[in-house]
Parts: structure tokens; sequence; C-alpha cells
């Protein structure tokens, strides 16, 4: 993944508008969250294969990290804290928030065809 | 006795390294085959290396190619339950017990290693060895393994007491390090976790030993 390049991601999310997609939307700060800090709390959602189809969509700079929201005919798709993003080989747009330590924080993933259990043997 | 198996049960790749990895070094150099089952790929895990070179989409590949180098610093063999990380918890138990119980009688293991109920920190850990009790349980008493699971929440002794086997692993330390290596794109960040944590070492002094209660049945 790179360091996300707004005017590339916005392009990639219009040329998605008003397509059946697939999503994954996920944020987590980890099952050992409150084991190693016991002030902690552990937090985590994920949805794997929201079968949808948005309206628009946008990206925002908050100047570090990006949020982006996409509009439903009923609702909306949010995440905020992405940093990075990539367009695969499959022309999914992969976008991820890392900490520090590069762990993942919150992941967006838009895809045309569903998300897969195992990456396919040659990726 | 019978000619003694170990199987080696947990969700995900690099639970053998961290959590077992002495024991199952000590077994080796004796001569005892030692099969590990993982439950899942990790694929949900949100160490993506440090620097980052995986993202949830390829970091299940890594995760596999990462089991298979530390399969083979251990010198086991590897099977791969197909399990969904972050999901076991919500699978019908006695499904996944059944699975296993096929799988540890096709092994005929004679000991079973596997994570503490309910003291395990991961609910994949709590599940998976919630399973592979009942497993076990489901097995005519002659034929069952011994289980021993490792528990890992902190406090853990308050209520458990004493572990039944307690290993000193420094002399399989190398291979113990090594093989928590091989997972690149988790160790640093677990590691790291160990390394910053306000007991590290502690952490640390956790890892050079392994400890395990034995379930009993009766």
């Amino acid at each position: 993944m790179d360091a996300i390049q707004q005017q590339i991601v916005q392009n990639k999310i219009d040329q998605l508008a008003g397509k059946d997609v697939y999503v994954h939307l996920e944020t987590t700060n980890g099952a050992y969250a409150s084991h190693f800090d016991e002030n902690a709390y552990n937090v985590g959602a994920f949805i794997r294969n929201a079968h949808v189809s948005y309206q628009h969509g946008k990206i925002v700079s908050t100047g570090g990290s990006y949020r982006v929201g996409l509009k439903l005919d009923l609702g909306w798709v949010y995440a905020e804290g992405l940093t990075d993003y990539e367009v695969d080989d499959k022309d999914r747009l992969l976008m991820a928030g890392h900490d520090r330590e590069g762990r993942l924080m919150v992941a967006l993933e838009i895809s045309e065809t569903p998300f897969s259990h195992e990456a396919d043997p040659d990726e | 006795m019978s000619k003694e198996s170990v199987v080696v049960i947990f969700p995900h790749p690099d639970d053998e390294s961290f959590g077992a990895s002495g024991t199952i070094s000590k077994f080796r150099d004796e001569g005892i085959p030692v099969t590990y089952l993982c439950g899942t790929l990790g694929e949900m895990g949100r160490n993506m290396g440090n620097p980052v070179f995986a993202n949830r989409e390829t970091l299940s590949s890594f995760r596999k190619k990462e089991l298979t180098e530390a399969a083979r610093q251990l010198d086991i063999q590897v099977e791969m339950l197909g399990y969904r990380d972050k999901t076991l918890e919500f699978e019908p138990r006695d499904e996944v017990a059944a699975h296993l119980k096929e799988r540890i009688e096709a092994l005929g293991a004679t000991i079973v290693i596997t994570h503490y109920p309910g003291y395990a920190v991961h609910p994949d850990h709590d599940a998976l060895g919630a399973a592979v009790v009942e497993a076990v349980g489901k097995m005519k008493e002659a034929d069952r393994p011994q289980v021993w699971m490792h528990a890992i929440s902190n406090n853990h002794e308050l209520d458990l007491g004493d572990p039944d086997i307690v290993y000193d692993v420094r002399p399989y330390w190398e291979r113990k390090l090594a093989a928590i290596k091989a997972h690149l794109s988790q160790a640093d960040g677990m590691m790291s976790l160990i390394e910053n944590n306000t007991q590290a070492s502690e952490q640390l002094e956790r890892l050079k030993t392994e400890r395990f209660y034995q379930y009993s049945y009766k």
C-alpha cells in the first residue's frame, strides 16, 4: 500500500459509483488491547461483502489521514483514519489506516467482485 | 504404551510458535511426531508487517507462507482446518468438535495441546480450546489423549492454581525465537507489544517457560 493520493482515490470512488459493489469495512484495536493494558477496551467491528450500490462518494483530507463517505439509497458507508491505499490487480480499491507500528486500525475496501476468504494462490 | 503422537490445536499461524514451540522442540528431539492443526489463516490480524508489507486481502497468503516456514524450523507437520479468523466462537461447537475428533483420532494423538478455554484472551483461542475439550470428551475413555491447555490471561493462576506441566524451554530458545521470527508479518508487532508492556520482563520470561494445565474428564 502507498500513502493515500486523494485525487487518485477520488477518481476510483467516482468510477465505482452507481455500480453493484462489495464492501469490506472494519475497525479494530486488536484482541489483546485490554490484555496488555488493563485500562484499554477491546473494540472492533467488521462487515465483509456488504453488497451495495452508492450514489456518490467522497474522500476528505483531515491533514494526516482521510475520511471516506459513500452515500447509499438508504444509508451511508463511513470510515475515518484512512492513511494508505492500493488499487490491486483485481482493480479493487483497498484503503486502510495504520498506527505508528504499522498495525491496521481501520479498513475500507470496495470491489466489483466478492472478497474471498483466501487470496488466490498466485497472490 | 502406544506410540506417542502430539497434536497441537490453535486457531492462528504463530500461536504455535509463541505458545508451545519450546515444548514442540522438546518432543521433536525425542523423535515424537508433532502435527499442528491450525484453525484459521489469521487473515483478520491487524499486524501487517513493520514496515507494512501486507494488506487485508494479501495477509492470508503471507501468513500461510510464514506458517510453512515456522513448521520447517520446528520440523512439524501442518494441517489447515479452514475456519475464518475471529469467527470460531460463532460456529456450532459440536460441529467443530466433530471435525477435531476425526483429525485427533486419525493422527493417533496421545497428547493434544490447545488453549485453556476461558483463560486464553482471544475469542478464537477460547472457542477452539473448548471445542478440543469437547472433541476428546466424545472419545471412548480408553482412547482419549491427554489434553494440555495453555492459559494466557493475566492472573489466571489466581483461578487455576499452579500449572500441571511446566517446561523451562531455554534450551530450545533459539529454535523458539526462529519460529516466532518466521512469522514476519506478526513477530515485530507482537514482540514490541511485549517489550513495551509495563511488565515487559515478566512477559518475556513467560515466553521462556511453557506451562500447561491438564484437563480432567472425571
